[in-house]
């Protein structure tokens, strides 16, 4: 019938050049041909210019002597060392940097954000004049500041200003703490430790279920907290207990023993915490406020006390709204991180900096840094992706 | 209670007045014990703290001392912001023309300020006010402007190109006739002159003394990088954005891996691309200005930001503006420019300024490379050995410069979301 007619009737022919597929592929191959003439013509040029400017190529030069000394290691490294450690220290000192940044910051925002929402009007201004005044000024200039601000307002080591009954230190070239001396106990308490997270986040599971099935509570944070203080102290005890310590103390013109957090690492993460903080902290302020006031209401009349209502109700369901904005805040930690450069703390990109202008091999160097910070980003955005997922709402 | 009689039960005292400023205190201040204990805290950390800054900053400060060593043992060293006020905002532009840069950036501010009245978003009258501005600008920047004949080929060029693909069907022959013969003109010019046909010609502009872009510095490099960074990382942006949502795979590849690639890394590895690779991706003997090459690494890195930006504002198009579109008989040009971008950029301008803001203080970044912007003239200040020791003056100094741009700039996108959303709101 007619219908069926409109939808078997036999298509009319149209000319290749008015077909939307074949325009599309025409268009497709033309653009990707072009990059590709692009791609091709820079490469050609960079052959040329390599050799012409006589630069080795390839990734030989990571087996090499580095010869130049890094301020910060949390590894071995001495300029013996080769150019493949020198980055993997850089790369660690950009980890370090990243993942306690993002904990402070998440920590600090969190705070500022429910201030802000806070009844206290001076309070919930004082929060707001903070966030304004850190987000709209560039965080190099706040690390300048900070880190000028550390070398020039705190004496140097000879009138070091001391803290804690002159066990800490601080000058200009930092704050000196003293560190237990190595003993091999401390590797059997790594252990412990780490089996009493395993142990705890099993107890946690366990206690869950149990509440599924039966309703009764069990105080698992309590407990697991217990198990992880408890377990390595426990070791440390059996172990005999070994507590030398190395001191700081003035030698000559600095300080000797003990261990030393550098004023570049503190503006850089001081630096990175309050910028961050201050976008975390409105990430957390609009997801609290996305939620519905019946949510709170329906708390109350359930009987939940503040607390409760805020961790069972309010904040798993603000959740869903701050994660995927807070993921890119973290991301751009990471990568803020590298401005470690400007004030000379040996991060990634500074380790790698100094290679390209000692190597003068640019191109493998700028891939190494591409594929470490891409690499550390996806793992970001893949574990929150998985948290996002497993926190989002499972609609049947 | 109930079986209390009326006239018995106890009289409640009545609510307390909570208007007027005593009630307003009451209401926000003294709500309860720990609000009460809250705000005495926070006045007393407030007032150890203003009074502290007050006194450094206003009572004891030094606004006349001819050098740093004056200051000494006092309060603030603002003389020294006085004394370094020209380097920090024009860097080592010479200094009998400072009056250009100055000039430059009063031309700028103005095209920002008319951009951002609504009544100016008719493309004509954008198109004006950039054109004018911009010539202006890089006129009095570099003082004299050598336009190529490949240049005006150009405009004829893009000019006949948008004129054909936009009037299709609308205009009238003669109208078309003019479009095809200026992209004709345009074409075939481009090609004899890169055939070496035509001579290499140039319209010169030449009121000024030359100054090159490595003697500029200060505000208006910060300015420049970030109004034509994300001037020419827009349109890009755009068909970035369009070719993420495209329904051709091989586009839709190249759009998702460069975003994702640009997006991944920082800036500075970019900035440090720029400055290191880009002389061996050139032909042998073809140089590019440093601040150029920034220039394009700023692009290159707002591009990206600024696709996922508009794609957010695509997405929230419903289906049958497309399908309705379609239905209409326009071609893809049409519809993208007529129907969807009206729609989708208005949705993300808000956000759009935000990621400008971004921007601003992000062209800091420049200086890793040794380019003399804002934050570099201020470095470039506490140089001087006569004046050393005031970092926090000078940096305070900047920030409060960089505080007044990004805050109107945030204020202004918070405007405009309630502006904009005038029609659709409830």
């Amino acid at each position: 019938m007619a219908v069926e007619a409109l939808g078997s009737a036999p298509r009319t022919k149209v000319a290749p050049w008015n077909d939307p597929t074949v325009r599309g592929w025409v268009f497709q191959v033309v653009v990707v041909g072009l990059v590709g003439l692009l791609a091709w013509y820079l490469v050609d040029n960079t052959i040329t210019n390599l050799e012409r400017q006589k630069i080795a190529s390839g990734f030989h030069y990571l087996g090499r002597e580095a010869g130049f000394e890094i301020g910060d290691t949390m590894v071995e490294y001495s300029p013996a060392s080769t150019y493949a450690r020198a980055i993997y220290v850089g790369m660690l000192n950009t980890l370090k940097v990243s993942v306690l940044g993002i904990i402070m910051a998440t920590f600090l925002g969190t705070l500022l954000g429910i201030g802000r929402l806070s009844n206290n009007w001076l309070l919930s201004k004082i929060c707001e004049w903070y966030v304004e005044a850190f987000r709209n000024v560039p965080l190099l200039l706040w690390l300048f500041l900070f880190y000028k601000l550390i070398s020039e307002a705190f004496p140097g080591p000879r009138q070091a200003i001391s803290a804690f009954w002159g066990t800490v230190f601080l000058s200009n070239r930092g704050v000196y703490f003293p560190v237990p001396l190595a003993d091999a106990v401390f590797k059997w308490m790594g252990v412990a430790l780490l089996v009493a997270i395993a142990g705890a986040w099993a107890l946690h599971r366990w206690a869950r279920r149990r509440q599924d099935a039966t309703g009764q509570p069990f105080p698992s944070i309590i407990a697991g907290t217990g198990l992880i203080v408890g377990l390595p102290v426990l070791v440390w005890l059996l172990g005999g207990a070994p507590h030398h310590m190395s001191w700081p103390a003035l030698k000559g013109f600095n300080f000797d023993g003990g261990s030393v957090i550098q004023p570049e690492f503190t503006a850089l993460l001081f630096g990175l915490v309050l910028y961050t903080s201050a976008f975390v902290a409105e990430i957390v302020r609009s997801g609290i406020l996305a939620l519905h006031k019946g949510q709170t209401e329906a708390a109350a009349a359930l009987g939940l006390t503040r607390g409760q209502s805020m961790r069972l109700v309010l904040l798993p369901q603000a959740l869903r709204v701050i994660v995927p904005p807070m993921t890119s805040q973290y991301l751009n930690i990471t990568k803020n991180s590298s401005l470690a450069i400007a004030i000379g703390y040996p991060d990634l990109v500074a380790s790698i900096n100094v290679t390209i202008n000692q190597t003068g091999q640019a191109i493998e160097n700028v891939l190494i840094i591409m594929a470490a910070y891409l690499s550390v980003s996806l793992s970001i955005s893949a574990f929150m992706n998985w948290y996002n997922k497993r926190i989002a709402l499972r609609e049947r | 209670m109930t079986d209390v009689p009326v006239g018995e039960r106890k009289q409640l005292a009545p609510p307390v007045d909570d208007s007027g400023p005593l009630g307003w205190i009451r209401r926000n201040l003294f709500s309860s014990w720990g609000n009460g204990i809250t705000t005495v805290v926070l006045i007393a950390a407030l007032a150890w703290i203003l009074s502290w800054f007050l006194d450094w900053a206003v009572f004891t400060a030094n606004f006349t001392a001819s050098t740093g060593a004056e200051c000494r043992g006092q309060g603030a060293c603002w003389a020294l912001i006085r004394e370094k006020l020209r380097l920090i905002f024009f860097g080592t532009f010479p200094y009998e023309q400072q009056w250009r840069p100055l000039l430059a950036i009063i031309a700028m501010l103005a095209m920002l300020i008319t951009t951002s009245d609504r009544r100016m978003w008719r493309p004509w009258r954008l198109l004006a006010i950039w054109s004018v501005g911009s010539f202006v600008t890089f006129l009095l920047m570099f003082g004299q402007i050598h336009i190529p004949l490949s240049l005006f080929l150009a405009v004829a060029l893009v000019v006949g190109g948008v004129g054909l693909a936009f009037r299709q069907g609308i205009g009238t022959p003669l109208e078309m006739n003019a479009y095809r013969a200026l992209a004709a003109v345009g074409a075939v010019g481009l090609v004899l002159r890169f055939a070496g046909i035509l001579p290499a010609w140039k319209l010169p502009i030449t009121p000024f003394s030359y100054v090159e872009t490595g003697l500029w510095g200060g505000l208006p490099v910060t300015m420049i990088l970030a109004t034509y960074g994300l001037l020419f990382a827009f349109p890009y942006g755009i068909l970035l954005a369009l070719g993420r949502r495209s329904n051709l795979p091989l586009i839709k590849g190249l759009c998702v891996g460069f975003i994702e690639l640009i997006r991944g890394v920082p800036l500075i590895s970019l900035l440090i691309m720029a400055s290191v690779m880009l002389p061996l991706f050139l032909p042998t003997g073809v140089t590019f200005d440093k601040f150029l090459r920034a220039q394009v690494a700023v692009i290159l890195f707002a591009g990206a930001y600024i696709a996922e930006t508009v794609r957010g504002g695509l997405q929230s198009l419903p289906k049958g503006q497309f399908e309705a579109a379609d239905a209409m008989g326009l071609n893809y040009a049409q519809k993208t420019a007529l129907i969807i971008l009206p729609q989708a950029l208005r949705v993300v301008i808000p956000p759009l300024i935000n990621t400008f803001i971004g921007f601003f203080k992000d062209t800091s970044l420049v200086l890793i490379i040794g380019i003399f912007d804002f934050l570099n003239t201020a470095n470039q200040a506490l140089v001087d050995p006569a004046w050393a020791g005031y970092p926090g003056e000078v940096y305070l100094f900047a920030a409060f410069v960089y505080f007044i741009f990004c805050y109107s700039m945030s204020r202004y996108s918070k405007y405009l979301e309630v502006e904009l959303n005038k029609g659709t709101r409830r």
